[in-house]
């Protein structure tokens, strides 16, 4: 399974004077679910656009199946999109939407209609055929962008934040659905999120981007458990960064704060809140470092403005470089 | 049920509001349509005006090879004219809506220029450009293009452009308004999903900025059957359109009748091209006016 389907080569691009990719490279294998995880801005849509040809880089290469496709324009490669806001076509129905790249590379009509319906079956979308977009729900306006891109027979999906506008249980159904439909096909999936829990939960692979470039890349449990630095302790695993004296930080997750340790690091209570199950404690210390500590239920007594004093196990905390 | 009675009563009391506007247009516009339809059915008076005798002897007259024939080089211009501002006002329209913001707002004030003077005055302007050894002339010889005199007023291709001139900024704001509303990512789908350029362009961006093109299409050829000052003065009176000869009818022709059928008939081809709008487009909102 050592197999390369796409390959990206000290990639670069700027708009204007702004660097959006600074010498990325990355190895992607035949049939891995791969996500790029960051905050909006990171660079993730940039690379993805690269990779699918709607843009091209200031410099550095991308490999699709051994063949460098870089000069190719977007018609010209086996990827296909499923964009952000579907952006599917509103004067077509939505087997003319499904067809359209059949349509394109002049497969015969009978054909068109039989692998549209397969592929609407398959979307769970079977009898959809003649109805327009704007008579469908955003749900499954989503399913038709997917099948859309599938219809063609793509090497590499390229999915840019695609649930991004649905509401949190169509969410998370899709995501089963999609990583369903990615282990059935066996094609490679090339997801973007700025969802920690997202790419947690779908991916074989996780990219963490932030300002341009790969913060780390690893399985999930390695950048949720080992992350390696600041930025992706803080972003994928919502850890504590805690400064050192020696010039190190720990990250340190929330839930492994433990609260009144004898002998621990004075701080104050600044902040209380719950949410989804959980009491929210902000401490800050007396050099000015803030620390969350989460608990189950509500029965944690301590007022904002009392001081108490904190510590972790030190198998729960990872040395983690800064940014 | 509270809310329903009070959206009644709120919408009796605006249509109420609407009264005296339906009353001017009745009394302005349908008015004279029907008076001009009655008047087209009439016969010609002796010296002046109508008799009280219906007919429609008018409408048989207009049947004429000198009638007919008029309405037929109407057409040819129209068509020509309306054909050459696509072709010119299209790309322009399209390209302007890709523009920044900034440059928008600029070539929207560049359009709208020219609009700040009468059209007749600009008009005039042309025939100082076009007559001979007029300014085109002189930029040509100076060019060492030609080497004498292109004699280009009271041409036909004279009224051409000035039927272009006179309703390609429709066209340009028409195109540009449908143009302005597409969204771009459509674009970048089709490419993605394996069409080239040109195939994006014709299979997505093209349907999507018909209603624009229509309506520059309605708001140009319209016109252009009626705009007879542009080809009897840059035409001379070489060029006789459907517009010049409802004006002649009615100043020196006296055959008031004759000039009804005749409006009447331009106007029954009007409001069919708007039909036929209507029908394609599945709006009856005009693009870039309304």
């Amino acid at each position: 399974m050592s197999e390369y389907i796409l390959k990206l080569e000290n990639i670069t691009k700027s708009f204007d004077d702004l660097t959006v990719l600074k010498h990325i490279s990355l190895e992607v294998e035949k049939g891995e679910f791969i996500t790029f995880l960051g905050p909006s801005g990171c660079g993730k849509t940039t690379t993805l656009r690269i990779i699918s040809g709607l843009l091209e880089p200031d410099s550095g290469s991308v490999i699709l199946h051994g063949q460098d496709v870089t000069a190719l324009p977007p018609e010209k490669r086996n990827v296909n999109t499923v964009f952000q806001s579907y952006a599917l076509f509103p004067h077509m129905t939505v087997e003319a939407n499904v067809g359209y790249g059949l349509k394109l590379k002049k497969v015969p009509k009978a054909e068109i209609s039989k692998r549209v319906s397969e592929i609407l079956e398959l979307v769970q979308l079977a009898g959809f055929e003649k109805r327009m977009p704007d008579e469908l729900s955003g749900g499954q306006q989503q399913r038709v962008a997917i099948a859309r891109a599938l219809a063609n027979g793509p090497e590499v999906l390229l999915l840019d934040e695609p649930l991004g506008a649905l509401d949190l249980q169509l969410r998370r159904q899709m995501q089963l659905e999609l990583k369903r439909l990615q282990k059935k096909l066996g094609i490679t999936f090339i997801y973007i999120t700025h969802d920690q829990e997202e790419a947690i939960n779908m991916s074989d692979r996780i990219v963490v981007m932030d300002k341009g470039i790969f913060q780390q890349v690893g399985t999930p449990d390695e950048v949720y458990n080992h992350p390696k630095n600041e930025f992706v302790a803080r972003f994928v695993g919502n850890a504590n960064i805690i400064p050192m004296e020696d010039g190190t930080s720990l990250a340190i997750r929330t839930e492994n704060i433990l609260l009144d340790v004898p002998g621990g690091i004075p701080a104050v209570v600044m902040e209380k809140s719950f949410a989804g199950g959980l009491m929210r404690i902000m401490l800050r210390t007396a050099e000015g470092t803030e620390v969350v500590a989460t608990r189950h239920g509500i029965d944690y007594a301590a007022e904002v403005g009392q001081m108490l004093t904190f510590g972790w196990e030190p198998q729960n905390a990872v040395a983690v470089e800064k940014e | 049920m509270k809310s329903e009675k009070q959206k009644k009563t709120k919408y009796g009391a605006s249509a109420l509001l609407l009264v005296p506007m339906y009353l001017t247009a009745l009394v302005l516009v349908l008015g004279p349509l029907l008076y001009m339809v009655y008047l087209s059915l009439m016969s010609r008076g002796e010296v002046w005006g109508f008799i009280n005798d219906v007919t429609l002897d008018n409408y048989v007259q207009l049947m004429e090879p000198l009638y007919l024939n008029t309405f037929f080089a109407s057409l040819k211009l129209a068509l020509l004219s309306t054909a050459l501002i696509i072709l010119l006002g299209y790309p322009f329209g399209y390209f302007m809506a890709r523009l920044s913001s900034d440059w928008k707002r600029r070539m929207m004030l560049l359009i709208m220029l020219p609009f700040w003077t009468s059209s007749l005055i600009r008009l005039y302007g042309w025939i100082i450009v076009f007559r001979s050894n007029g300014t085109l002339d002189q930029l040509l010889m100076f060019l060492g293009v030609t080497d004498s005199p292109l004699r280009l007023l009271y041409t036909y291709p004279a009224v051409v452009v000035g039927m272009i001139y006179a309703l390609l900024p429709f066209m340009i704001l028409a195109v540009y308004s449908s143009a302005e509303k597409m969204d771009w990512r459509l674009v970048d789908a089709a490419r993605d999903l394996g069409a080239s350029r040109l195939k994006a362009f014709t299979s997505i961006t093209l349907p999507l900025t018909m209603p624009g093109l229509l309506s520059g299409i309605i708001l140009t050829f319209i016109p252009s059957m009626g705009l007879f000052f542009i080809a009897d003065i840059l035409g001379g009176n070489k060029i006789v359109l459907v517009g010049s000869m409802i004006q002649d009818l009615m100043t020196r022709g006296r055959n008031l009748p004759l000039e009804a059928a005749m409006a009447v008939v331009l106007m029954a081809m009007t409001s069919a091209l708007l039909w036929l709008y209507r029908k394609i487009s599945r709006t009856s909102k005009l693009e870039g006016l309304v």
